[in-house]
């Protein structure tokens, strides 16, 4: 087991150190405001000496992940960070990175999209780009985004797909919380040398990458690109197993906490899941078996097993903190039900939206979740959506 | 110690809200126990009203909603109490320390203080104007502090602040020496 030591660190520092710790070929980044400290503290890193990184500064963040593209195809182990706006302005070439297969590794921070203008934390960024190809791990803590962190490269090489590893704005970014680091060697053993498989820069079989591919081959590219998400789902568990030997941490899918006998539960992502466990933890000290389901990888989404997972608890909630303002639920709402739907498990599954633009979650909303479903065992219907904490 | 303690710090954007509860966050771990430490993030403007919180526990810490009913509440600049409700929120027993030359009987009064909530004055901004020639009143405060709520050893605490101020002021060891100076007067000088 690898020495550990304990720190007091912020989410943004967490993702920096366990960057340092990887030491990757090329960071390239642009800090479009909102802009987090992930990625200038990286750059102090360089500055310093502390790591053999070619750091690429770009002039937005369409040209960092440009930039992040040229540097994986050609073989290199490639890293950057974002948030919000700047997630948004590379959304173009988000899918660009998967459609090549490039295993490009993101430290994203949950953060809201304007208009209005806001820099707080809530989830439509990284929602806003579930599609785009790229697996999607979310962490509910700085330790966590710590450890998702150096999982995820080696996630992000063995799967041949990008990955970004999130954070919440804010609470978690900017947060100082104990944590506990490994040596650097140890990381450095963990996620090994980058293996290349083809890449541009090897002259003795040379390849074409970003080519034409209209009618006749586009089709089965994507088809690959969704095969390897689907495969992706057992590396992820294979990874989480080596990291929980080496550093003996525990990883999967999702977290079932306290699921077993519960009656109800709420599924959620992100730090609100922490505080959803003190809420759980408060009913059950009254005699009521409340749980919850963190979910820690969205993409690619877990479907069979959070089905399994709630399909004994009588009343589920989702607490999505981004919407789809497609009339009806949240991105999160929408998996779990197809997930229950495909399952053929009938159950009202309320969705409560909460936290956009950073509003605060209490407790006391995360108890009222709990008490609506309470009402639902009682035989009481909910509405389908609520937008939780919102003046109106 | 019980379970969870939580602490809202009161200031002005520059006078070191945030680096404060920062410094007593790493103080606490160094003691082995867990910590969180955030700011409230608003606009950030030179002396406009800004908080910051910590959470100190024996056991991991899960919240990660905000600090609304704090066991103890640190209070920066005195003007502050004309225009924030520092004691909104706290606990029937509380701790509520102010920067000030007042009484902590005076205090009692202007900020109404009700329950057992119990009140401690210290002059940081003249221990800090002594110390490090300039009134920088954060790092007195935690002196005052530790004496009021004994969450941590002062020995140990003074020591970890030592580490943290030596590293951030490498090059102004004079700063780290009057830093010192004033956490140490701070608890020796806090009333209640």
């Amino acid at each position: 087991m690898s020495k550990i030591n304990v720190v007091a660190r912020t989410g943004n520092e967490a993702m920096a150190e366990a960057m340092r710790q990887i030491n990757p070929d090329v960071v390239a980044a642009y800090p479009i405001t909102p802009a987090t400290e992930i990625v200038q503290i990286f750059a102090s890193y360089v500055a310093d000496g502390l790591v053999d990184t070619e750091f690429v500064p770009v002039e937005s963040e369409h040209s960092a992940m440009s930039a992040c593209i040229g540097s994986s195809a050609a073989g290199g182990r490639t890293m950057t960070g974002t948030s919000s706006q700047g997630l948004a302005l590379m959304a173009e070439i988000l899918y660009v990175a998967s459609g090549l297969r490039l295993p490009i590794v993101l430290a994203e921070v949950n953060r809201a999209l304007s208009s209005p203008i806001n820099i707080h934390c809530d989830h439509s960024d990284t929602m806003m780009v579930r599609d785009a190809g790229w697996i999607q791990i979310f962490s509910e803590n700085a330790q966590e985004a710590y450890d998702n962190m150096v999982q995820a490269v080696k996630i992000a090489e063995t799967a041949a797909l990008p990955t970004m590893v999130t954070t919440d704005g804010f609470i978690i970014s900017h947060g100082m919380e104990r944590i506990e680091i490994f040596e650097d060697k140890d990381v450095k053993d963990f996620v090994g040398p980058k293996k290349l498989g083809q890449y541009l820069l090897n002259l003795e079989k040379p390849i074409t990458l970003g080519a034409l591919d209209l009618q006749d081959y586009y089709f089965e590219h994507r088809r690959q690109l969704a095969e390897a998400m689907i495969d992706s789902k057992n590396i992820i568990l294979d990874v989480a197993k080596t990291f929980k030997d080496k550093f003996g941490r525990a990883y999967g899918l999702f977290e079932s906490y306290k699921l077993d006998d519960a009656d109800r539960a709420i599924v959620v992502m992100g730090s609100t899941a922490g505080t959803a466990k003190v809420v759980a933890d408060g009913l059950r000290a009254k005699g009521i078996k409340a749980g919850v389901l963190k979910l820690r990888v969205f993409r690619p989404f877990p479907k069979a097993e959070v089905a399994e997972a709630l399909k004994n608890i009588k009343a589920v909630a989702v607490m999505d903190r981004s919407d789809t303002i497609s009339g009806h639920e949240g991105p999160l709402a929408l998996e779990v039900k197809a997930a229950l739907f495909d399952s053929n498990i009938k159950k009202e599954v309320p969705d409560y939206i909460f936290g956009l633009g950073g509003r605060e979650v209490r407790l006391e909303d995360i108890e009222s979740v709990y008490k609506d479903l309470g009402d639902i065992i009682d035989g009481k219907s909910k509405d389908r959506v609520t937008y939780l904490g919102v003046r109106e | 110690m019980k379970n969870l303690i939580e602490i809202r710090w009161h200031g002005r954007g520059g006078q070191g809200a945030k680096t404060a509860a920062l410094l007593l966050g790493d103080a606490a771990l160094a003691k082995g126990l867990y910590i969180q430490a955030f700011p409230e993030y608003g606009p950030e403007r030179m002396g406009a009203p800004v908080a910051s919180f910590n959470r100190i526990s024996p056991k991991p810490i899960l919240l990660h909603s905000g600090v609304t009913n704090p066991d103890v509440v640190v209070v920066l600049d005195p003007t502050l109490i004309e225009s924030v409700n520092v004691t909104e929120g706290m606990n029937e027993n509380g701790i509520l320390i102010v920067n000030t030359e007042r009484a902590p009987k005076e205090v009692k009064s202007d900020c109404g203080v009700k329950g057992d909530i119990k009140v401690f004055t210290v002059d940081a901004s003249g221990i800090s104007k002594d110390c490090i020639g300039k009134d920088i009143p954060n790092t007195p405060m935690l002196g005052a502090l530790v004496k009021a709520t004994g969450i941590l050893d002062f020995k140990e605490m003074l020591e970890d602040t030592k580490h943290k101020l030596e590293k951030k002021f490498k090059s102004k060891p004079e700063v780290i020496e009057g830093n010192l100076k004033a956490i140490e007067r701070a608890f020796n000088e806090v009333k209640s």
